[in-house]
């Protein structure tokens, strides 16, 4: 539009300053954070009310050791396929794949150690390399061809679901060796005294709080450093104490039961490094740029095919470490393992907030909505709910998630 | 002469911040041919889409008379109930459907239901022979050239018994071949009885068709004039249509003293590129220009002049298809066939549209500004988030950007605040040359002067600028030196003691010829 126009210098905005410990009390300060931030901590609040509920419907069986320790097992793979398919989201893609492409993996694990006796730490890097193969050739087609996600990785689901059926002549097959079947159920071995407690979960838990400890408060020195405003010591020291007491709790159901599940601390180093990778790398920046606007990325010198590539690369390596995860658990390969995990996936992803049109979305995020899922299934099944109504519910949940992200988004006007 | 069919009268739309059209009146006579000129963002598209619905009854002042009747159009639906049809620039058919089907899109022959295919084909043909369009009316939208398209849309008009007719820049897109028929057949169709409205700012169309031109300029009617009276020169539109008061404010500015003997910042030569699909339309052909450092140069132009198309193809063939020219910055020769390359050479591309090509609109002021450069904000791939919130900071302040911190989504600031996120995000990227196009479009005047502001720090600090602009004003108060294009061509260079508007337009609105 042109001129002539009666200037309108919009009001001066108020200075941004969320800092310095004066002015509005503690309790302003967090609602605050909660608006800014309500996608991410809706979810985490709808997550602990579910956690609640269960507790109560089952009269406290939800949160025994044991029940949390199998929580942890039983949703593994599916977390780590989030973790992916998150990634793949962002970037305005989807993966139907990786379903049948975890249910290959596991076959081809199989043929390998129990047909050929081949030492399980060799076969586990064979495998991940075909999950890698695998992703760069859907990737490939997608980014560089141009192929739509969802017509190759379609083809892709079909594809490996045959080749497994093909592996495995229609047969499952099992058993794996001991080394391997530590990956789905393992723990992690007892040392020292007893203490009633499981030794090495408690110091590994209390290392963990170390770690938080000492991140957190470098952060804080650095953001001083480059003279920025930081948030108010109050708010500070509360955000410490719910992390350290959040990591304590854990520690302790897990430490009082069989330990730390082996594929947690797999999946905490995953959770970590790729929540780490989408925030502050410049291949993170680059999936979230991409996705949130392609022309404007493409402008900005961001070379799209290859991020594309790169992360469906990704999801495949990430595919073939679930399909290990669930081999093993499951002491066998089965042709009809890993049905229908892509959905659960891709559920997850949007519970925890993703978009469909891209440029949206957390690693911990596709974590909550994969523990909102878990948390249900587990809970039903305590309440013995048949998986008839289990799908109901769960499919019930999902539209709920996205119904009250697109309403919230309605109001606030964005 | 027949009386009016279409009145309008003290028309004012306002969008958030901007006041389109203030006061506006215009009349149609019955079965007449009326132009409208203006520059770009005079209100032309604006005041269309009031008589059309597309923006409806409500949200503007002022009253429509349509055939002496008082009409509150509510949507499209209603003005067309009317005869009132308007063709947009953009063509609305559905490539994948057939001649026939797009003719009557919304609005089919069927019983119950179910589409009556002959009666459809037979009123198809007939309206292809009305409108002089030899194709079978099964043929598929795709498969057929763009002049020809734009007769399936006059041809879609008349089945809706228009009897008034808005076509807006009808042969903005056409070769002249195409543009002749069409032309004609505004004329045949004037013969029918129907009355039209055709803007356009090609001056030698208006004088083959229009018998009478109304001239809008910010938003305001100027005048209509009687085109076949011997009085109305183009250089007598053309006076209407810039001859604003000045009442623009720009920085001081001196202008640059170029610098003996130093080749120039960059360099362009014979630039010629092809439109992406129509592979025998040159959107710009031969182009030549040059800018050196601590220079403002503007580009001049009406729209599908070439502009942005010469600059984005340029800026890693980011648009259409690049046929030949080479580029040279600092008298030595690069190549820029990559975004990334470009930005390797020191060049940045602003883009016109923010919206769609700057920004991600998702995502917050900062990272948007270190997108570009992210390496400057991160080690072996990490990105120092604090750094780079120290950065999006500094620019917050120095560019004035108005929003309560840095992790605000861009999507919901102003535009003028949208602009200056954008340029700080290219200046953060630390080019030599910035190449802007049309960076005041759409802010209000007092963003706008911030803007020049930072343009100016911009050339004082030795890069070099070119300016890309339709506001004629904004290019004579800050270039040193202008280019002006037509159709593709340069049709003109012009020191900035030599510019004036009347100047600048005339060779803007040169369809053939190149002075050079």
């Amino acid at each position: 539009m042109s001129t002539d126009v009666t200037a309108r210098t919009p009001a001066p905005a108020p200075p941004g300053k969320s800092g310095s410990a004066t002015g509005g009390s503690l309790l302003q300060l967090m609602l605050n954070g909660l608006r800014r931030n309500m996608r991410q901590y809706g979810m985490l609040i709808a997550l602990g009310l579910i956690v609640v509920l269960f507790e109560i419907w089952t009269g406290g069986d939800l949160l025994l050791p044991r029940n949390v320790s199998n929580l942890v097992l039983q949703n593994s793979y599916i977390l780590i396929l989030a973790i992916g398919m998150m990634l793949v989201i962002i970037a305005g893609h989807i993966d139907l794949s990786v379903g049948s492409l975890t249910a290959f993996v596991g076959a081809f694990a199989a043929v390998l150690t129990v047909q050929h006796g081949m030492a399980w730490p060799l076969a586990l890097v064979l495998c991940l390399l075909v999950g890698a193969v695998a992703g760069s050739v859907q990737g490939f087609l997608i980014a560089y061809l141009g192929i739509p996600s969802f017509i190759v990785t379609l083809a892709g689901m079909l594809l490996f679901r045959g080749l497994t059926e093909i592996l495995l002549k229609g047969q499952t097959l099992g058993p794996f060796p001991n080394g391997l079947q530590k990956i789905g159920n393992g723990f992690l071995p007892e040392a020292g005294p007893n203490t009633n407690y499981h030794n090495l979960t408690l110091l590994l838990g209390l290392v963990l709080i170390a770690a938080v400890v000492w991140q957190e408060t470098q952060d804080r020195r650095r953001q001083r450093e480059f003279a920025l405003d930081v948030p108010p010591a109050k708010l500070f020291v509360l955000k410490l104490v719910a992390l350290v007491a959040a990591i304590l709790v854990l520690t302790l159901l897990l430490a009082s039961y069989k330990g730390a599940p082996i594929v947690l601390i797999i999946l905490g180093v995953l959770v970590v490094g790729y929540g780490y990778v989408m925030r502050n790398a410049v291949f993170g920046r680059h999936i979230y740029a991409i996705g949130g606007n392609l022309p404007a990325a493409k402008l900005s010198g961001v070379k799209d095919k290859r991020v594309t590539f790169q992360v469906f690369l990704n999801m495949g390596v990430l595919a073939a470490l679930a399909g290990l995860v669930v081999a093993a658990r499951l002491n066998a390969a089965s042709p009809k393992a890993g049905v229908n995990f892509e959905l659960e996936a891709i559920a997850s992803s949007f519970i925890g907030g993703a978009s469909m049109s891209g440029g949206v979305g957390t690693v911990l995020g596709a974590i909550i909505g994969g523990l909102v899922l878990g948390v249900l299934n587990n809970g039903m099944n305590l309440l013995s709910v048949g998986t008839d109504w289990q799908q109901v519910i769960k499919g019930l949940a999902l539209l709920v998630a996205v119904g009250f992200d697109v309403w919230n988004k309605r109001k606030s006007g964005s | 002469m027949a009386g009016p069919v279409l009145e309008m009268r003290s028309i004012v739309k306002t969008f958030p911040g901007v006041k389109a059209l203030s006061d506006v009146n215009l009349t149609v006579r019955q079965g007449e041919v009326h132009a409208i000129c203006g520059e770009n963002g005079a209100g032309k598209s604006t005041l269309m889409k009031v008589l059309s619905g597309v923006h409806p009854h409500g949200t503007y002042e002022g009253e429509i008379l349509f055939d002496s009747e008082v009409c509150r159009f509510k949507d499209i639906r209603a003005s067309e109930h009317h005869g009132i049809v308007i063709i947009h620039q953009e063509l609305a058919l559905v490539p994948f459907l057939s001649i026939a089907e797009n003719i009557f899109l919304g609005n089919e022959h069927a019983t119950r239901g179910f589409i009556n295919w002959n009666d459809t084909l037979k009123h198809a043909t007939e309206l292809l022979r009305r409108v002089g369009l030899d194709e079978h009316p099964e043929t598929r939208v795709a498969d057929i050239g763009v002049g020809k398209q734009q007769l399936v849309e006059i041809a879609k008009a008349l089945s809706k018994s228009v009897r008034l007719l808005i076509l807006d820049e009808p042969t903005a897109a056409l070769n002249d071949e195409d543009s002749g028929k069409l032309l004609d057949l505004i004329l045949e169709l004037k013969n029918q009885g129907i009355t039209s409205i055709i803007i356009s700012h090609k001056l030698n169309e208006i004088r083959k068709v229009a018998d009478s031109v109304t001239i809008l300029r910010d938003g305001r009617t100027i005048e209509t004039l009687d085109v076949k009276a011997p009085e109305t020169t183009e250089e007598r539109i053309i006076a209407g249509m810039v001859g604003r008061d000045l009442d623009h404010r720009f920085p001081e500015r001196t202008p640059h003293k170029p610098e003996e003997g130093a080749a120039p910042a960059l360099e362009i030569r014979n630039w010629t590129v092809f439109h992406p699909i129509d592979q025998q339309r040159k959107v710009v052909d031969d182009v030549s220009i040059q800018v050196r450092r601590g220079e403002i140069v503007g580009i001049a132009g009406l729209m599908g002049a070439g502009r942005t198309e010469l600059a984005m193809n340029l800026f890693g063939r980011t648009y259409g298809r690049y046929a030949q020219g080479t580029v040279l910055k600092d008298g030595k020769e690069i190549r820029t066939r990559t975004v990334a390359e470009a930005v390797g050479h020191g060049i940045a591309y602003v883009t016109e549209d923010r919206k769609h090509y700057g920004l991600n609109l998702i995502d917050t002021i900062n990272r948007n500004i270190s997108l570009t450069a992210l390496k400057k904000v991160s080690r072996r791939g990490v990105v120092d988030e604090h750094e780079e919130r120290q950065v999006a900071e500094g620019y917050r302040t120095s560019m004035n950007i108005k929003a309560p911190t840095v992790f605000e989504p861009v999507g919901k600031l102003s535009g003028g605040n949208q602009q200056k996120v954008v340029l700080s995000k290219w200046i953060f990227a630390g080019p030599e040359v910035l190449i802007l196009d049309e960076p005041t479009r759409g802010i209000d005047v007092g963003a706008k002067y911030e803007i020049y502001t930072v343009i100016d720090r911009l050339a004082a600090q030795g890069k070099a600028v070119v300016f890309i602009s339709s506001e004629l004003p904004e290019l004579l108060g800050m270039c040193d030196r202008i280019y002006t294009m037509a159709a593709g061509r340069l049709t003109g260079e012009v020191p900035r003691a030599e510019a004036t508007q009347e100047v600048l337009m005339r060779h803007m609105t040169k369809d053939k010829e190149v002075t050079r």
